[in-house]
């Protein structure tokens, strides 16, 4: 019984992952860039639900406004901060830099305007208990379930849509692409805004599981996010999920092993491991580096 | 080579920093600690605490109480007839910040006395150079152990984590009639880690079984893996010293799993009530902190001091509608550091000192004594929550 | 290289030593007199320390061209060290120091170079991420070990400096800060520098060039390392006080600042945007109070509280160098002294060529 209910609190907590790895994945697959400001577009994403139900709004308006407003954030900080050099070649350092820069803003931002302290939310949901035991499971269930769905949408977009070829096309060579007659800053803004959208269903989800946001909230979540996406091979959907879970996982197992201090050692010890024998993680394609 | 000239380069740079540095002559003889005898016109007091930053919250609550104290002060004739002149500089939650703003306020400034800081390894870094020239400081709020440890120049206003932490060991057996334990720490912070380990010490110098220790990485939101193993050792108690964010979500995430227990905070808990939506108030019943106020059920004069708080500083502190303890001990540390000068009746730093070692201060909310120490003989109220609502069990000592 | 070339070159090598003694001859008798004050003289040990930590970082990212994430865990374990040695030890702080220092940089550098072995084989995000992981992973480690004080951390750090001796950090801050700036000059601009820069600019075809990229590559990483641990030696004794919570990543990513703002690749850069980033706060709090009296409250405010927006300014300065200017202030260039000894020195009948240095 506790082993179960250690494992739920594991697939709990990874489906959070997941659903933000999925995002971090999607545009990793297509433009090759760990977008650190992934994990404060979740961090945006909550403070839109705050603001909009602070100002009276019903939820489903909230949730609207959340991920609206993140999917227009994101192409923003496409746009503003990646699109010169994403044209015009510039070394992945230069991006890389540039990303964790957003990521730097945007939190300074948020403190600026909100405050550093954390702010409490109402629950959102308002679910039927549904009791494992004694654990009240009914919000991992929800998570776990939501963040199926977004892999299975993620999945038909990209393998039964035009634009997901096209994004497919992008992601394998994009100068081929673009000679295809690909156009490919759309797909990008396309990338973008839908892994920022489903970075705010993150933020939905997040919200009304822990029902705390602060301005920093972003950066270990998407850290963690980004451990995930590598677990399971960036750029590969089903490796996102995959290997949310099995983040959130191996967080439940540090502590039932004992070693609840060592928690986040043991999570990047065990991604430093996972990039040294298998770099292309457990569900990706080795990419060969060309000359 | 050549390029060594950029050498020559950054020294000339250190020149302009030296060179464009003070603006502001000393005036005063270069032995900071005030000059002896004669009285200056105005009582320079420094105030160093974090306005930026992930902790501001705290250093800015502190940083209004010291202000509000100082008007007071001044408005009711200064100290020894001469106004306070507070000088307070950000310390953006970093301890080589704090270390040269320190510098400046001391050297450049030339403050008689420092309130400051409020984390504490900043505190202790700021202590150490405080011991060398002799300044009187009081940390408001800095209850690692070894803040006081740094010199006798050093004291604080608030009490320290290993007296909370065996504090609550004791009202566990003793009120709460527990025989075992349990402990959720925040394995990056030192001051919940430091309540922690008094904790576990003295309940099991106490005869208590301690069950599990677990710990949780700072900015952790998920708790219910650490809860898990815990509920699996069925204590009776389970202590979770730490700040109210952590706690919040803690207490909440806990009932879900179906815990009972009953659980303990620290002073940190102070505020805690606001970070729990309505719907969720059930959730902290059977849940006990100590704090150094009694701000549930505060006295007259505890009172005044809240309402001019918050008429004052709501503006500037995002907290200010939720009146928490660093404020208040902001307040206070001010108001001790002002009667320890007017007692010793004059700026020198030694007879500062010495009258705070003396001093006996009666306070908004009871008295504070140092007895010769550093460390204030101080109460502390027990608070629990019930259905939403904060009650105060009365003082509790050991 | 020609025998008047080599000439001119060790003339130049020569006055720039002089220099560098006169200067910090001149510095040390003003901060023993007292007309550089502690305030002053803390930023400068303190502009000097981050002058070796953003030149150790340099040398990994700008000149190898890898972005580099966990550096802050380098200083943290030669902090540590360099703490815990001086502490334990019976020695005089004068003698204790120096050899914890590079006790300090010694072990940085040796793990370093464990961490560099697996790690360098990946390519440049992933090494990034592996570096952050790291650094995250040596203050988990801080954190959770008795010895090393847990959250709390290590205090009582003694310093040189005392009442008595108001140069004591100083003196041992800037000879060292003047290797750290020489030796990366030297190595820069030797035919490992050389080496080192053509892995930046294409590996594969370094490596094909005969290049051994994989010793440079861990050459290079673990002399970062080890300067790196001995500036976290310095700031362990300079501050009094450390703690796993002041090497986390963001640490890392104010050495980092330093560097991109700078320019990655340019030792000058590095050391002058170190030199003004630490100043800066300060900088702006005197500006502020100057101010106080002739502008209104609010701008003032803006002085005083820039504390508030300053990550935000930076932030905002690191997209825009990366947009518009991503080789950073200096580029890759390093101011060069040669046209003035040219002037000075005749060149016999030949035109004295001039030669920017560093370029690419």
């Amino acid at each position: 019984m506790y082993l179960i209910t250690q494992m739920l609190n594991g697939l709990g907590a990874g489906s959070i992952y997941a659903l933000i790895a999925l995002g971090y994945s999607m545009v990793y697959g297509v433009v090759k860039l760990i977008n650190f400001a992934h994990g404060d577009i979740i961090m945006v994403g909550s403070y839109m639900i705050f603001l909009t139900l602070g100002s009276g709004q019903p939820l489903w308006v909230a949730v609207l406004v959340s991920i609206s407003f993140s999917a227009i954030m994101g192409v923003l900080i496409e746009q503003i901060a990646y699109r010169r050099l994403l044209n015009s070649g510039a070394p992945r350092i230069a991006l890389l830099i540039t990303a964790i820069g957003a990521s730097i803003f945007l939190q300074n931002l948020a403190q600026l305007v909100f405050g550093a302290n954390q702010k409490s939310m109402p629950k959102m949901f308002q679910l039927p208990a549904i009791r494992i035991g004694d654990m009240n499971v009914s919000n991992t269930l929800l998570n776990i379930i939501v963040a199926f769905i977004m892999m299975a949408f993620l999945q038909v977009l990209i393998h039964a849509t035009k634009t997901g070829k096209a994004m497919r096309a992008t992601s394998e060579d994009s100068g081929a692409a673009q000679l295809m007659g690909i156009n490919i800053n759309r797909i990008i803004i396309f990338t973008f805004a839908v892994g920022s959208a489903l970075a705010a269903v993150g933020a939905v989800l997040y919200t009304n599981t822990y029902m705390q946001i602060k301005p920093l909230m972003g950066g270990m979540l998407g850290l963690k996010a980004f451990v995930a996406a590598v677990f399971g091979g960036i750029g590969s959907i089903p490796g996102a999920m995959l290997g949310g879970f099995l983040l959130g996982l191996a967080e439940s197992l540090s502590v039932v092993a004992g070693q609840s201090k060592w928690m986040d050692a043991a999570v990047f010890a065990l991604l430093i491991i996972i990039l040294l024998v298998r770099p292309s993680g457990l569900l990706g394609k080795h990419m060969k580096e060309k000359v | 080579m050549k390029k060594l000239m950029s050498l020559l380069l950054v020294a000339v740079m250190l020149f302009a920093v030296a060179a464009c540095g003070p603006t502001d002559k000393p005036s005063a003889p270069s032995t900071p600690g005030g000059n002896g005898g004669e009285l200056p016109d105005e009582i320079i007091i420094g105030g160093l605490a974090p306005l930026t930053g992930d902790v501001s919250q705290y250093g800015i609550a502190s940083n209004n109480g010291s202000k509000l104290a100082v008007e007071e002060i001044n408005k009711a004739g200064g100290i020894l007839g001469k106004k306070i002149k507070y000088i307070a500089y950000d310390e953006q939650g970093d301890a080589t910040a704090a270390t040269i703003a320190y510098d400046r306020l001391v050297n450049e400034d030339n403050i008689v006395a420092l309130i400051g800081d409020i984390t504490t390894v900043p505190t202790i870094a700021v202590a150490q150079k405080a011991v060398e020239d002799g300044i009187p400081m009081i940390t408001p709020t800095g209850t690692g152990a070894a803040i006081t440890q740094a010199g006798k120049n050093i004291f604080r206003a608030c009490f320290t984590d290993p007296y909370q932490g065996v504090l609550m060991a004791n009202y566990a057996k003793e009120k709460l009639g527990a025989s075992s334990v349990a402990v959720l720490y925040d394995t990056g912070d030192d001051y919940s880690k430091g309540v922690a380990d008094a904790f576990w010490d003295a309940a099991s110098e106490l005869g208590l079984t301690q069950t599990d220790k677990e710990g949780y990485q700072p900015g952790s939101t998920d708790f219910n893996a650490q809860l898990t193993k815990i509920k699996a050792g069925n204590p009776d108690v389970v202590m979770v010293p730490g700040y109210y964010g952590d706690g919040a979500m803690i207490l909440t995430q806990a009932r879900e799993l179906g815990i009972t227990a009953k659980f303990l905070g620290s002073d940190g808990w102070d505020g805690l009530l606001n970070q729990v939506d309505e719907s969720n108030y059930s959730a902290l019943n059977g849940a006990f902190y100590c704090t150094q106020y009694s701000l549930r059920e505060p006295g007259a004069e505890l009172q005044r001091v809240m309402d001019a708080y918050k008429e004052f500083y709501a503006d500037s502190d995002p907290e200010a509608e939720y009146l928490n303890m660093f404020a208040i001990l902001g307040y206070e540390a001010m108001h001790i550091m002002a009667a320890a000068i007017e007692s010793a009746g004059s700026v020198d730093s030694d007879k500062i000192v010495e009258a705070l070692s003396n001093l006996e201060y009666n306070g908004v909310s009871g008295s504070i004594a140092y007895q010769g120490g550093q460390d204030p003989a101080r109460e502390a109220y027990i608070v629990e929550f019930v259905d939403g609502v904060e009650v105060m069990r009365g003082v509790y000592s050991f | 290289m020609a025998p008047p070339n080599f000439r001119k070159r060790a003339l130049s090598s020569l006055i720039i030593l002089i220099l560098t003694a006169v200067i910090y001859l001149a510095m040390h008798l003003l901060i023993a007199a007292g007309i550089i004050g502690p305030f002053i003289r803390g930023i400068i040990n303190i502009a000097c320390i981050n002058i070796i930590a953003a030149v150790s970082l340099n040398l990994v990212t700008g000149l190898l061209g890898q972005l580099v994430l966990g550096h802050a865990g380098f200083m943290l374990i030669g902090a540590y060290t360099a703490a815990l040695i001086t502490k334990n030890s019976a020695m005089p702080l004068s003698v204790s120091l120096p050899l914890s220092l590079l006790a300090g940089g010694v072990l940085s550098a040796v793990i370093g170079l464990v961490i560099a072995l697996p790690a360098l084989r990946l390519r440049g995000d992933y090494l990034a991420i592996v570096t952050l992981g790291f650094g995250e992973i040596i203050r988990v480690v801080a954190n959770n070990l008795e010895f090393t004080g847990g959250p709390a951390g290590l205090s009582g750090i003694k310093s040189l400096t005392t009442r008595q001796n108001a140069t004591g950090m100083f003196d041992l801050i800037f000879p060292i800060t003047a290797f750290v700036i020489f030796f990366s000059f030297t190595f820069g601009t030797s035919r490992h520098g050389r080496a080192v820069r053509s892995i930046r600019e294409n590996e594969i075809a370094a490596e094909s060039s005969g290049i051994n990229t994989t010793y440079y590559k861990l050459l290079t990483f673990t002399l970062a390392a080890l300067f790196a641990g001995i500036a976290g030696g310095l700031y362990a004794h300079q501050i009094g006080v450390i703690a796993p919570s002041r090497f986390d990543f963001n640490k890392s990513v104010e050495i980092l600042m330093m560097v991109v703002l700078g320019g990655m690749g340019s030792i000058t850069g590095a050391a002058i945007s170190a030199t003004f980033l630490t100043a800066l706060p300060e900088l702006l709090r005197s500006i502020g109070k100057l101010l106080a009296n002739v502008l209104p409250d609010v701008m003032t405010g803006f002085f005083n509280n820039f504390d508030q927006y300053r990550m935000l300014i930076y932030s905002v300065l690191l997209i825009c160098v990366m947009l518009f200017r991503p080789k950073g202030l200096f580029g890759r260039s390093e101011i060069s002294i040669t046209p003035l000894v040219d002037v000075f020195r005749h060149q016999g009948g030949r035109a004295p060529k001039k030669r920017k240095d560093g370029t690419k």
